[in-house]
């Protein structure tokens, strides 16, 4: 087992070092002249030539790319990640500031999305070709194809214009002082609608893996032994068809993060994505690597983290 | 065929081919995707011959008129025909979706072949960077890209397709690595079948199964990845139609409660789009793999 986590995690060093090279290259190929973006166009404008030429030299600006991802790398992996062109922020502390309400935007999503996709295949593989198969499938295949803003705007459009139930933007009421059900209540809509596609890629899986799990012999041996269908399906077999979600719930983080950024700019919710949203909009290039490199080292871990826990409950994985 | 029964000259062979597409046309759901795909790629085909008006052409005393006999879906903020650029609209996603993919599958077939075929370190770099790439939340980065290539129909096709390739290489991969230790392939390799032969007839066809399917759900997933993108503003620019950009206006509450039908429209064709599409995605699995593939 150790020597399994050994491998695991030293498998995941050049990965991170990918990621940091791919981060720092699209920033090599972002336009626009890096000294400018430190200093502002009208600053540089009062320089002579031979004062830029000096600040790109003290800077490093004129050192081979190379030189220039290793000074980045040193300082990023000491949570240097540079200066935004506005506020008085660093863009560790913006990140900070941001991430948290992005978590809990995710992992409500995430829990929702469990909690109606998992039953959702249960149902399905349980009543295979039967009417309510065909309705699930359909609604599941449903909640694949709608685009999340869309739904986002139909959601908005019954429950916050016309039932006036929830509200359409922000992490609290405005001027109000912070209380729980408040926070639950903006919480709901962006949440269910983000959590509305994974419920659907969850219930496909569960389909599917169910399907698999219930021909196995342990599951005939289980019925033979004289159990009750419902231990049988929950505790014989849906244990061992869940196993795999590990895996395929710690890769679904990043479309999870990814997801969040429409959401996050439709209901005004001040996360990471729309961070990076408005960094868009503003050519914020070292904010948007921060939120690249934060979320995709998190995902590494992640990944690392279910690939350890999965040969933890499945021993068949650590002795391949 | 019926010539041949009754000449009974021929006995009618069940291949693996007809058997899969017997298995297609039994499975109800992915008919009915084909059947309104087949619609949307005729009206936006035809579009120039269908539309009843011109897709650009501003008409500022129709400003938001609702649905009427002369304009089935009403008109928008610069007075222009909201069918007419629904069909354009079409033309616009439908190809990202299809460009992007391709892109996609053609790097995927590259690279997953090359590190299958040649295994050790090739391989080991190649999958790594499947990983590196895989890690890194796909949106973000192509949002990164669109915003530092500038928005436009192509830049949205490179950006979807430069982040699409991860998987299907390890579908490539992973096929090829699986068929050459394939009883039939040895069998073939021992009968003395030429290398061109036995990758073309035998090992090639086992790979391009579940990359249609792969493919297939991916056009899906690139027709959502351009709304998104042309919805936030960053994908296809006005005023060109694509079905995403036709409804970044509904950010604005105004036109989210008082004009509905600028929003609606291309929001239950994206919808559509995209669910036949996976409609036909899921029968194409169950055709061509009875044994069933993970789902995507």
């Amino acid at each position: 087992m150790t020597k399994y986590i050994i491998q695991r995690v030293l498998v995941s060093i050049p990965i991170f070092f990918g990621i940091t090279v791919i981060v720092y290259a699209l920033y090599a190929l972002a336009p626009g002249d890096p000294l400018a973006m430190l200093l502002g166009e009208r600053a540089m404008l009062e320089m002579t030539a031979e004062e830029i030429e000096a600040a790109r030299e003290s800077l490093g600006l004129n050192d081979p790319w190379h030189e220039r991802y290793v000074a980045w790398f040193s300082r990023a992996i000491r949570g240097d990640l540079g200066y935004p062109l506005t506020g008085g922020y660093t863009v560790m502390e913006l990140l900070q500031q941001r991430i948290g309400p992005t978590l809990l935007l995710m992992a409500t999503a995430f829990v929702v999305s469990l909690l109606v996709g998992v039953p959702m295949g249960i149902v399905m593989a349980l009543k295979q070709y039967s009417w309510i198969d065909y309705l699930v499938t359909v609604l599941a295949f449903a909640q694949l194809s709608i685009p999340s803003f869309f739904l986002a705007l139909g959601a908005m459009y019954v429950f916050s214009l016309k039932l006036d139930v929830f509200p359409t933007s922000g992490l609290q009421t405005i001027g109000e002082p912070f209380s729980l059900w408040d926070r639950i209540h903006h919480l709901i809509m962006p949440s269910f609608i983000l959590a509305a596609y994974f419920a659907g890629v969850w219930a496909r899986y569960t389909r599917s893996s169910m399907l698999e799990t219930m021909h196995l012999e342990f599951v005939t041996t289980a019925r033979a032994k004289g159990l009750r269908e419902r231990v049988v399906v929950v505790r014989h077999a849906l244990r061992n068809a869940l196993l795999p979600m590990i895996t395929v719930a710690s890769l679904s983080l990043g479309h999870l993060l990814g997801g969040s950024i429409i959401i996050e700019t439709i209901f005004q919710w001040p996360g990471l994505g729309m961070l990076g949203w408005q960094a868009t909009l503003n050519r914020e290039y070292p904010i948007l690597m921060g939120i690249i490199l934060i979320a995709s080292t998190t995902v590494l871990a992640s990944n690392l983290l279910a690939d350890i826990l999965y040969a933890v409950v499945d021993p068949r994985i650590r002795y391949n | 065929m019926t010539n041949a029964l009754q000449a009974g000259q021929k006995l009618r062979v069940d291949t693996p081919a007809r058997r899969a597409m017997r298995r297609f046309t039994r499975h109800r759901l992915a008919m009915l995707g084909l059947g309104v795909l087949l619609i949307l790629v005729a009206l936006a085909v035809l579009a120039p011959a269908v539309a009843p008006h011109s897709p650009t052409k501003q008409e500022l005393s129709l400003y938001r008129k609702p649905p009427n006999q002369d304009h089935w879906l009403g008109t928008d903020t610069f007075g222009r025909d909201v069918f007419t650029r629904l069909i354009y609209a079409g033309r616009v996603s439908l190809s990202v979706g299809l460009v992007a993919v391709g892109i996609y599958e053609t790097i995927a077939i590259l690279l997953g072949a090359v590190a299958g075929y040649y295994g050790s370190k090739v391989d080991w770099v190649i999958m790594r960077a499947v990983d590196v790439v895989m890690t890194i939340p796909t949106m973000i980065v192509i949002i990164f890209l669109v915003s530092i290539l500038g928005p436009s129909m192509y830049n949205s096709m490179l950006a979807i397709g430069i982040m699409g390739w991860p998987e299907p290489t390890r579908l490539v991969r992973g096929q090829i690595l699986s068929l050459r230790e394939m009883d039939y392939v040895t069998a073939a390799r021992s009968l003395g079948l030429p290398t061109y032969r036995i990758i073309l007839r035998h090992v090639l066809p086992g790979v391009v199964a579940p990359l249609v399917v792969h493919a297939t759900f991916g056009v899906a997933g690139a027709i959502l990845l351009e709304a998104g993108l042309s919805f936030l503003g960053l994908g296809v620019p006005p005023p060109t139609p694509s079905w995403g950009n036709m409804m970044s206006s509904a950010q604005t509450l105004n036109i989210l409660e008082r004009v509905p039908w600028l929003w609606v429209p291309p929001g239950i064709a994206i919808m559509l789009s995209v669910l036949s599409i996976n409609f036909i995605g899921d029968g194409l699995r169950d055709a061509l793999d009875p044994r069933g593939m993970e789902t995507g």
